[in-house]
């Protein structure tokens, strides 16, 4: 009764007939439950041919083509002849289905030489900096032009924009900012202290706050948190097509969604580098006057004597550097995002690495030139 | 549905140069050739259809019609003008009197419909706020969208949306407007009022048409003329009136196939 096949367990049972070997399937075949395999079924059998039965048969799936085929490609290694045309008709349909599609589904070599790969690694290294220069032209020409019709300027979007990453971003900005400044005098203090120079803690604190740790960290910050959320939102926009109906209609994509992103930007990198420096100084504050017993005031007067406007200047303007890069390497991915949500979210995962790099690299650079101009 | 399409604007004897030329139009992407030596024209005020299987090209077709892509060989002209030869300046230019409907409707989602539909106008005219607010509100009224002018894309049905992208395409009355698969993801009745919708505007504004699509109903309603394209052909495999292709005896295999109707290739034959 087919009922009662539904119940019972797959099986296979075998019994030669003058030299053939005759296969019995039977009971329900599920890939979910357990089914007989054929070489278990045939294990020390050399018979002349196969041939199959399934009056006991009741549901199947494909579980039961997989135990058919393998005997078919036995039967084929051994050069005997099979016959399947006692499986249910619409099982033979398909394991023919599945022998003409087994020689064209095998899998193909994808791996390739190291020369290739080198070399088709160098050749889009090449083009993805010729992309970087073609953008930063772009952006060029779309400020310049923007300069001469300001009416046409998203101002709406820049100010969302320096909402967004200024007054949003002070909360991290203020922690951050205040453990590097409370690290860098705990660090200070253990070696000054040696010398009964407690005092030049604040010095410490002050000049590579002011100079390099409030540029450079309120610059990672940004680029984790803007410089990602600007690749996603951008490569999303691609995914949907929103960029393709800003090309359709005319209007360039930088100037809509590139200019007013590097403008805020290049606005609150400033105004939140300033605010990182003060709270990183208080932090150096907090640890002077609880570990080294240093009054505030005292400290506060000995890193007013030691920053300089000079000092501070030079840390604008690595912010307003920084927050450019920043705001073009996650407007360019963002812009290069491949049309899924893979793309996007390797998009924004290549903005914060292209970013960091672009600040290391560009704060190398200050260096150097800051030296040769002796500021 | 039944409805014979409505003639286009112009005759044959009209002087007026066709609204799209296209020339031994090469297309692909990232190297790959998609389509090879495609030329066709488009009258002023035709319903022009492109139809074929998936895969075979359309909408990558469209894409370099509009811009989006660069062709790797042939032209692309507009009402006589080169496009696809003429440098960003002047495409940007030209690109003024185009609207595009994409297959998602691609409203900017950060905007309300009302700032999707003016954002055009803002751009391209000298309109003040007021005047382009009003444009937007009729344009939306248009496409039935009176009292969602405050709603945002993320607010509405994929229909609405369609509607919305479409008013936006015609915010700045253009000449030519294209569509790629407008019933794309739609229930059978909004994609019947959509193409009423697109038919209304050719009617009203005689504006040309040209809509990426497979839907047999849209295409047999709607099109004046069809281009055939075939995915292993790279190319035309036929053009001309769908109805005519469709009742025509003999002829290409794949054309039959395809403008068969649903109800005649679902019917078990003995």
């Amino acid at each position: 009764m087919p009922g009662e096949a539904q119940s019972i367990p797959a099986a296979a049972s075998v019994r030669t007939e003058g030299g053939a070997l005759e296969v019995a399937v039977s009971g329900a075949w599920r890939l979910t439950g357990t089914c007989p395999s054929w070489n278990d079924a045939v294990a020390g059998l050399a018979p002349a041919a196969v041939r199959f039965r399934s009056e006991g048969i009741g549901k199947w799936d494909t579980s039961l083509l997989i135990f058919a085929f393998d005997a078919q490609q036995w039967c084929e290694a051994a050069g005997v002849p099979c016959d399947p045309s006692g499986l249910p008709a619409k099982a033979v349909t398909l394991l023919a289905q599945l022998g003409s599609s087994h020689p064209s589904s095998l899998p193909h070599e994808r791996s390739d030489s190291f020369l290739f790969t080198t070399g088709v690694a160098a050749w889009k290294a090449w083009g993805s900096l010729r992309e970087i220069f073609h953008f930063i032209g772009e952006c060029a020409l779309g400020a310049a032009g923007m300069v001469r019709r300001s009416k046409k300027f998203r101002w709406r979007d820049c100010i969302d924009q320096m909402q967004e990453c200024g007054a949003m971003g002070l909360p991290i900005v203020s922690l951050i900012s205040f453990l590097v400044g409370l690290t860098l005098a705990y660090q200070a203090a253990v070696e000054l202290r040696k010398f009964g120079a407690d005092i030049f803690v604040a010095d410490v604190v002050g000049l590579s706050t002011v100079r390099e740790m409030g540029p450079m960290m309120t610059a990672v910050i940004l680029a984790g948190r803007t410089g990602a959320a600007f690749a996603a939102t951008l490569g999303n926009m691609k995914a949907n097509e929103e960029i393709d109906a800003l090309e359709t209609l005319g209007i360039p994509a930088v100037d809509f969604l590139v200019l007013p992103r590097l403008l805020a930007l290049g606005l609150m990198m400033p105004l939140l580098v300033l605010y990182a420096n003060c709270v990183g100084i208080l932090g150096g504050m907090v640890v002077a006057a609880g570990i080294l017993q240093i009054p505030p005031s005292a400290y506060w007067i000995e890193t007013q004597g030691s920053i300089g406007l000079a000092d501070i200047n030079t840390g604008l303007v690595k912010a307003v550097t920084f927050g450019l890069l920043i705001g073009l390497a996650g407007c360019l991915r963002g812009l290069q995002a491949e049309r899924s949500a893979v793309g996007v979210g390797r998009a924004a995962t290549s903005a914060v690495v292209t970013s960091i790099l672009l600040i290391i690299l560009a704060d190398s650079v200050y260096a150097v030139v800051f030296h040769i101009l002796g500021v | 549905m039944s409805e014979t399409p409505s003639k286009p604007v112009d005759s044959p004897a009209d002087p007026a140069p066709p609204a799209i030329e296209v020339d031994h139009l090469e297309c692909g992407y990232d190297g790959t050739v998609v389509l090879k030596d495609v030329s066709f024209r488009v009258r002023q005020g035709e319903m022009f259809f492109i139809i074929g299987g998936s895969g075979c090209g359309k909408s990558t077709l469209l894409r370099h019609l509009v811009g989006l892509n660069r062709p790797g060989a042939g032209s692309v002209r507009f009402f006589g003008l080169p496009f696809s030869d003429a440098d960003l300046g002047t495409r940007r230019a030209q690109l003024k009197n185009f609207g595009m409907l994409f297959q998602g409707g691609a409203l900017w989602s950060s905007l309300s419909l009302r700032e999707n539909v003016a954002l055009p106008l803002e751009e391209h005219t000298g309109l003040s706020r007021r005047d382009r607010d009003e444009i937007a509100t009729l344009k939306l009224a248009q496409v039935g969208l009176a009292g969602f002018e405050d709603h945002y894309p993320s607010e509405i049905s994929g229909g609405m949306k369609k509607r919305a992208a479409l008013a936006r395409a015609l915010a700045l009355d253009p000449a030519i407007v294209f569509f790629d698969e407008p019933s794309a993801g739609l229930d059978p009745v909004t994609s019947r009022r959509l193409d009423e919708l697109i038919r209304g505007i050719r009617d009203t504004f005689g504006t040309t048409m040209v809509v990426v699509s497979h839907e047999l109903a849209s295409i047999l309603s709607l099109a004046d003329r069809v281009i055939m394209l075939d995915r292993a052909e790279k190319g035309i495999i036929a053009e001309g009136d769908p109805r005519a292709m469709a009742a025509a005896k003999g002829g290409d295999p794949r054309i039959k196939e395809f403008l068969q109707p649903a109800t005649e290739a679902y019917t078990v034959r003995p």
